[in-house]
């Protein structure tokens, strides 16, 4: 008691403290005459104006058969404004990418404008025809690596505020090793993504560590089982992405896991 | 536990926590100043802009927490617009408000008093304000400003004006006034959780980033002209920097990791500190402003998160930690040594936030109540004595100290939805800045 009381009046008389030294004058001014002219507004703090430079923008690849993508690049600089025609529009990033789908032979020009002034550059898309498809060729349709991943890899729980890998986390990370493994000979260039989720009763920024800390528990696991490393990578959204939102542990145990998605 | 057990054990402590409150004030004597703010009237243009001039006067002068605002109702009929308007009381008669008693005297009973009156100048607002102690025995010491204020003529020009002349008096008592400054919050009111900025008192809500992905947890640094965050930009949560100025995205250098989050700027403004899980578990790194030069902090096969730099030494960092179990609030020096822990062990503690005085750290914490009921509380870092300034309204976090070091802005869930609100560092004053959407993780920049 007496030792709290003293806490609560250190901190009282520190936010006191700020009020020392009150009742001084400043400014005597007793017979305010008419005001003078406003003050000319103060000179601007103005930035050294460069030129806009586009490094780089190019389109890889440069040819395409039609209905595939190509993907634009591009690093700007000392610009606050970066537009790109044929349809892509004004971009948000001086240093991006994007996907494009021309259907036809494309020429795509960059304009960048600064406050020194503007740069232009352009880089095109050749279009070609496929081929038609091959008449022998009765190739059955894959199915979606995305889809096949969320219906056969199973979620793997955790207890609150761990990330070891439970009992029943083995079981199902050992039958998904075994999935996962042949799933990434049937699909050879699939990545699988282990998400880690948490309960919402933690601070944000501890859970964010925590969902991290769960995907890589499973990766691990699975690495031990021989699972491709370089095949697997992790992410985690902390609470950000929820399966549920309900106050009740049906929910927190829901939540309180290791997800696999594939992309 | 027995439940009803529980209740009683939760009730004393509220007792308790009363009564040290109610200690506090006597053996203190935590006696506000009192002030009489009149409305001023104005002449010419400025008349139509006065309701505003008054209302934001009044109210900086009364959110400031610093004094006791006379009721004004008991305010004199006469009230003055100039010095000259004070005339010597005649004896015998009763004082009116031409004179200082009539102002110190009771029923207004109060030490300070703010008058004047604004015109137009050259198309300009202008203010002619005063602040006067009338306990004062005569009139030649009785002033403490006076002072002419210019704006544009417009409810803006006249608002600014007012801002002024209260900040001028604050200072006069060495309260640091909050106008200009800016809180940054979390808000998916674009549809995904993006930085937004708004003004002290919740005015002027604009949306800062829009990288359409998770964008979340924010930080300052202390001079203000710079933000970092946490953003799913490549997939990955990872750290950027924006310049408040410009808002345009600063270099910083993020390690080869699956996370890297909770950037907090070292007072210097040279330094941060962040969390990283480049070697498998997410632990404390230093670097330079730009990423470079790291120093690894922290190691152990535990969560090291949220680290905040003493503002006042610069020496020291608190930070929270699962090393011990459930997160709880720790101290160590700046390279990473002498680790203590500073919550009992009870509960879980987040969000750490260094007052300006580098002596107190309010931060959130569920002790005495379930896991995720956070409150917000305020620790002597030097004793771990702790004073809880919210009990159980709702879900309360992520407090920040105001610049002026008496405000703190946090998140609560109190009345339905997560929204941002202020409050005196005593608990009382509690504002509401928002109200669209879902609003969370405000910082309290310059």
């Amino acid at each position: 008691m007496t030792r709290k009381t003293l806490g609560v009046l250190a901190l009282t008389l520190s936010l006191l403290s700020t009020g020392a030294g009150c009742k001084k004058k400043i400014g005597n001014l007793s017979k305010p005459d008419a005001p003078a002219a406003p003050a000319p507004p103060p000179p601007r703090m103005e930035e050294p104006k460069v030129r806009p430079t586009v490094a780089t923008f190019t389109a890889e690849p440069s040819a395409i058969e039609k209905g595939a993508s190509s993907t634009l690049r591009w690093l700007v600089k000392d610009a606050t404004k970066v537009t790109i025609t044929a349809g892509v529009g004004e971009v948000t990033t001086l240093d991006g990418s994007r996907s494009v789908f021309p259907g036809a032979t494309t020429t795509y020009r960059l304009m960048a404008e600064g406050p020194g002034g503007t740069a232009e550059s352009s880089a095109t898309v050749t279009v070609t025809q496929p081929p038609p498809p091959a008449v022998e060729a009765p190739k059955a349709t894959k199915e979606d690596f995305s889809v096949v991943v969320s219906r056969e890899l199973g979620d793997v729980f955790f207890d609150y505020d761990k990330s070891d890998i439970s009992e029943s986390g083995r079981g199902t990370l050992t039958r998904n090793a075994d999935k996962l493994k042949q799933l990434l000979i049937d699909y050879p260039s699939a990545i699988v993504t282990i998400e880690g989720h948490c309960d919402e009763r933690g601070s944000a920024e501890y859970n964010l560590g925590l969902g991290d800390r769960r995907a890589l528990s499973a990766m691990d696991f699975l690495k031990q089982l021989g699972v491709a490393a370089d095949r697997v990578r992790t992410v985690s959204y902390g609470k950000e992405r929820p399966q549920c939102t309900d106050a009740n542990e049906d929910c927190y145990q829901k939540n309180r896991r290791a997800h696999f998605s594939g992309n | 536990m027995n439940k009803k057990l529980f209740f009683f054990l939760g009730f004393c402590a509220l007792l308790a926590l009363a009564q040290q409150s109610n200690i506090v004030i006597k053996l203190v004597g935590q006696e506000k100043p009192t002030i009489a703010v009149p409305d001023l009237r104005g002449s010419g243009a400025s008349q139509a802009y006065m309701g505003a001039f008054n209302s934001t006067l009044y109210s900086d002068l009364e959110s400031s927490g610093y004094f006791t605002m006379a009721a004004k109702s008991m305010y004199p009929l006469q009230v003055p617009q100039r010095p000259q308007d004070f005339q010597s009381p005649t004896p015998g008669a009763p004082a009116t408000g031409f004179s200082l008693a009539g102002w110190a005297n009771p029923p207004v009973s109060t030490t300070y008093l703010t008058f004047g009156y604004a015109g137009e100048s050259n198309g300009q607002f202008v203010l002619y304000g005063w602040l006067y102690n009338v306990k004062q025995p005569d009139l030649q010491n009785a002033q403490m400003i006076g002072k002419i204020y210019l704006g544009p003529m417009s409810e803006v020009g006249a608002t600014k004006v007012a801002h002024e002349f209260a900040a001028d008096i604050l200072k006069l008592f060495g309260v640091e006034s909050l106008f200009g400054t800016r809180v940054f919050f979390v808000s998916n009111r674009s549809g995904t959780k993006e930085i937004w900025s708004m003004d002290w008192d919740g005015m002027n809500q604009k949306q800062v980033t829009s990288y359409k992905t998770i964008t979340t947890m924010p930080s300052v640094s202390s001079d203000g002209s710079r933000i970092a965050f946490t953003s799913y930009l490549n997939g990955l949560p990872q750290i950027v920097v924006h310049s408040t100025e410009t808002n345009r995205r600063l270099p910083f250098f993020n390690q080869q990791a699956s996370m890297n989050s909770n950037l907090t700027f070292a007072p210097d403004g040279k330094h941060v500190i962040y969390s990283s899980s480049i070697s498998q578990h997410p632990n404390l790194y230093g670097a330079d402003l730009n990423g470079g030069g790291i120093k690894r902090l922290t190691s152990g096969r535990f969560i090291d998160v949220e680290a905040k730099i003493n503002p006042k030494t610069g020496g020291d960092v608190v930070f929270i930690s699962g090393r011990g179990g459930p997160q709880q609030l720790y101290r160590m020096s700046i390279e990473g040594t002498d680790v203590e822990r500073l919550t009992s062990g009870e509960g879980q503690a987040s969000n750490p936030s260094w007052h300006p005085n580098g002596t107190h750290v309010a931060f959130s914490w569920t002790r005495g109540y379930d896991p995720g009921n956070f409150n917000i509380f305020i620790m002597d870092v030097a004793t771990k004595n702790y004073v809880q300034l919210t009990h159980g309204a709702g879900r309360n976090e992520n407090p920040w100290w105001g610049p002026d070091g008496r405000h703190i802005v946090f998140a609560s869930n109190r009345s339905g939805g997560m929204q941002i609100y202020t409050m005196l560092a005593d608990g009382t004053q509690v504002k509401q800045l928002t109200k669209a959407g879902r609003n969370e993780m405000p910082v309290w920049g310059k």
